[in-house]
């Protein structure tokens, strides 16, 4: 089976199992878990200390809650990985990147060339979100 | 008017290289038609029933005499000579090819143009007051918030996969000239009792198969909030709108099966943490807006007398022509409403006439209303006649706006895959019955539209007499719906009894309006009498 799971970050991966979310009340101790959409991410502030991945489900791409739940992780102060997983395509790779996720585990493999190229779609943002990126209104007024 | 630096330009010159790389991966096969469908959705680019559709996106509906100019260019160039004005302010092409929708795209972005995020379950163009910057009533120019709301909801990377589309409009008047209350978010700038300027937000109205007129989510919320709360607004929506059933999909049903009160309470719980994340453009960049909508030169000394000795030059300025906050100017609308025409169509050589005028006459600053004509916002009354006269040779001078045959009407089953009648045929046979101008303004302001579909693109629904066509056992069949309205009295139409052919709904509309001349009193329209004396005249008229 080929890996094509691509990872931006320069920590290892972790290989802890994933817990599904709806299982985590069992799993005191569990340190992966995985969101599917409806899940609400909230759930997961108390514990956010003690995750090091957080894997968000996109059974279809066009299935937009997991970027809610990704961002709304990072703008609570989550560091460790965000990964997405399922029916990750490469025109969605950008968007993705802007929420917060730093690894992907596509259905259908794509290149790290390709998601390197892609996270660079946008010269400029106009939005400050959770990357980093400085919007195009901080750029104009220093 | 607002116009692109450096930075705008670089985010549609940025588009313009993605979506050509998307159709070329799509005509070599290595995208799907699946995977490419909502990648073209979003740039505008439908697949209707003859040929591909570009819907063109004009922020607020303001643009220049370049702009409108391209438009036409594009019309002959790519199209067949002519083009559409949608109730969204926007433009519709229907006669296009896949392969030149990149080079399309290009000759947009030369001119600060664009189709992003014109279709898909995406935050659409924001619509606004079509006399925003030139009403008498005015409390605040709406557009410098429709464009910081445009650019905060392009690429927007959190809210590109709604449960379904998304549409804002924004008014500055207590007046409602953009049916403000039938959108998902409505905006309204209003002042408090200091005297401070606020936007008031109204979520979860829209039309479609389930019309509702949206409540009042927050009363008065400081301007530099405006994104954090849209923000908030958003994300509630796009966690929990109901994505089981495209047809509850929308934010409507959210704030319904939720109540207005539960909605509230989520988007403030939300809103409160959004505001520790600096989200908000800062004071500066909204003065920046502002200063490129402020007044053109209006000249102080510009005569307020119109010479109005012609009499059809009268019928048209008593009509078509309104109030200006400066003394001695006006605000024109062009008819694209000919008799027997196609409401919203205009030719391309109509187009660049059009861009002419405005640019001579109007300080080059053009408006698409949603009622589908244009708008020629800054016109001095002393220059009425010589426009009157060029857009009268030219079929562009019908003075009928507002009366029966300014109809609002979708493409319907001659163009669109969703259709389930033909609403221009109808459109058509109306305008041509009623084409005596002297009875239509005897008849006064009625305001009729008419929808192809459930969907409601031609906003049967907010008709003082709505038109819904539907599919009746194969057959094209036509509801007829009263007592709609859009503007600030709101009100959702009631369909009044089983539905027609097409010459048949002609006919009972023409009952109808029989009825009314009969019925009227003293400085009543249509849907006054209608609202007074309720249906059962009526009804009894045309099915008695």
């Amino acid at each position: 089976m080929v890996d094509t799971l691509i990872r931006l970050r320069d920590d290892a991966a972790s290989t802890a199992p994933v817990v599904p979310f709806a299982d985590l009340g069992e799993a005191s101790n569990a340190t992966a878990v995985r969101l599917s959409p409806g899940d609400d991410a909230r759930a997961l502030l108390p514990l956010l200390d003690r995750l090091e991945l957080v894997e968000v489900a996109f059974p279809a791409y066009t299935d937009g809650r997991g970027y809610s739940s990704a961002r709304f992780l990072r703008e609570h102060g989550y560091t460790g990985e965000l990964r997405a997983v399922g029916d990750v395509l490469i025109d969605q790779i950008s968007h993705y990147h802007r929420v917060g996720f730093d690894a992907f585990l596509p259905n259908q493999p794509i290149t790290r060339e390709a998601v390197d190229k892609a996270i660079h779609t946008w010269p400029e943002v106009y939005q400050r979100t959770v990357d980093g990126r400085q919007p195009i209104w901080a750029l104009r007024h220093g | 008017m607002y116009q692109y630096d450096t930075h705008d330009q670089a985010m549609v010159d940025a588009r313009v290289a993605e979506y050509s790389d998307q159709v070329a991966r799509r005509l070599a096969g290595t995208l799907t038609e699946d995977q490419f469908r909502p990648l073209r959705l979003k740039n505008g680019l439908y697949l209707q029933l003859h040929a591909y559709m570009l819907r063109v996106a004009i922020p607020y509906g303001t643009l220049d005499s370049r702009q409108m100019r391209m438009l036409g260019d594009i019309a002959d160039k790519y199209d067949r000579g002519y083009a559409h004005f949608t109730t969204r302010q926007n433009i519709q092409y229907n006669w296009i090819t896949l392969e030149d929708s990149p080079a399309i795209l290009a000759d947009l972005a030369s001119v600060g143009m664009h189709a992003i995020q014109t279709s898909g379950n995406c935050i659409r163009n924001t619509t606004a007051d079509h006399f925003a910057g030139a009403a008498a009533d005015e409390i605040e120019d709406p557009r410098p918030y429709a464009e910081l709301l445009r650019q905060w909801s392009t690429f927007h990377p959190e809210f590109d996969y709604l449960p379904r589309k998304f549409k804002v409009a924004i008014i500055g008047s207590e007046t409602d000239r953009a049916a403000m209350k039938l959108h998902d978010i409505g905006i309204q700038v209003v002042r408090n009792e200091a005297g401070e300027t606020g936007l008031r937000f109204y979520v979860g109205g829209g039309m479609g198969r389930t019309p509702m007129i949206a409540p009042v989510i927050r009363d008065f919320l400081p301007p530099l909030q405006m994104i954090s709360y849209l923000e908030a607004c958003l994300r509630v929506y796009n966690q929990h709108g109901r994505r089981d059933n495209k047809y509850k999909a929308r934010i409507k049903i959210l704030v319904h099966e939720l109540g207005a009160d539960e909605y509230r309470r989520q988007v403030e719980e939300e809103f409160a943490h959004v505001l520790t994340l600096a989200l908000e453009p800062p004071p500066a960049e909204l003065e920046r807006i502002k200063a490129q909508f402020a007044d053109p030169g209006f000249d102080p000394a510009a005569p307020d007398a119109i010479d109005l000795s012609d009499p059809d030059f009268k019928l048209w300025v008593d009509q078509n022509v309104h109030a200006h906050k400066v003394p001695g100017y006006a605000i024109v609308t062009v008819s694209l409403k000919p008799t027997g025409g196609i409401p919203g169509d205009a030719s391309a050589d109509q187009i660049r006439l059009i861009a002419d005028i405005g640019r001579d006459y109007s300080f080059d600053e053009l408006r698409v209303s949603h009622a589908q004509n244009i708008v020629l916002p800054h016109v001095k009354k002393a220059d009425l006649y010589a426009i009157w006269q060029k857009l009268d040779a030219a079929g562009l001078a019908t003075p009928n706006l507002d009366l029966i045959s300014d109809i609002i009407a979708c493409p319907g089953l001659d163009y669109c895959s969703l259709a389930n009648a033909r609403s221009i045929p109808v459109a058509q046979k109306i305008a041509t019955r009623f084409a005596d101008i002297g009875r239509q303004h005897e008849l006064g302001e009625l305001k009729l539209k008419i929808s192809g579909c459930i969907n409601a693109c031609g906003h049967h629904h907010a008709g003082h007499i709505g038109i819904l066509g539907v599919d009746r056992k194969g057959l094209e069949n036509y509801q007829l719906l009263f007592g709609g309205s859009e503007g600030a009295d709101t009100s959702l139409g009631t369909i009044i009894g089983p539905g027609f052919t097409e010459d048949g709904v002609v006919d009972a509309i023409e009952k109808a309006t029989d009825v009314y001349l009969a019925q009227r009193e003293e400085g009543e329209r249509f849907l006054d009498t209608y609202r007074r004396i309720g249906t059962a005249p009526f009804k009894e008229a045309i099915y008695g």
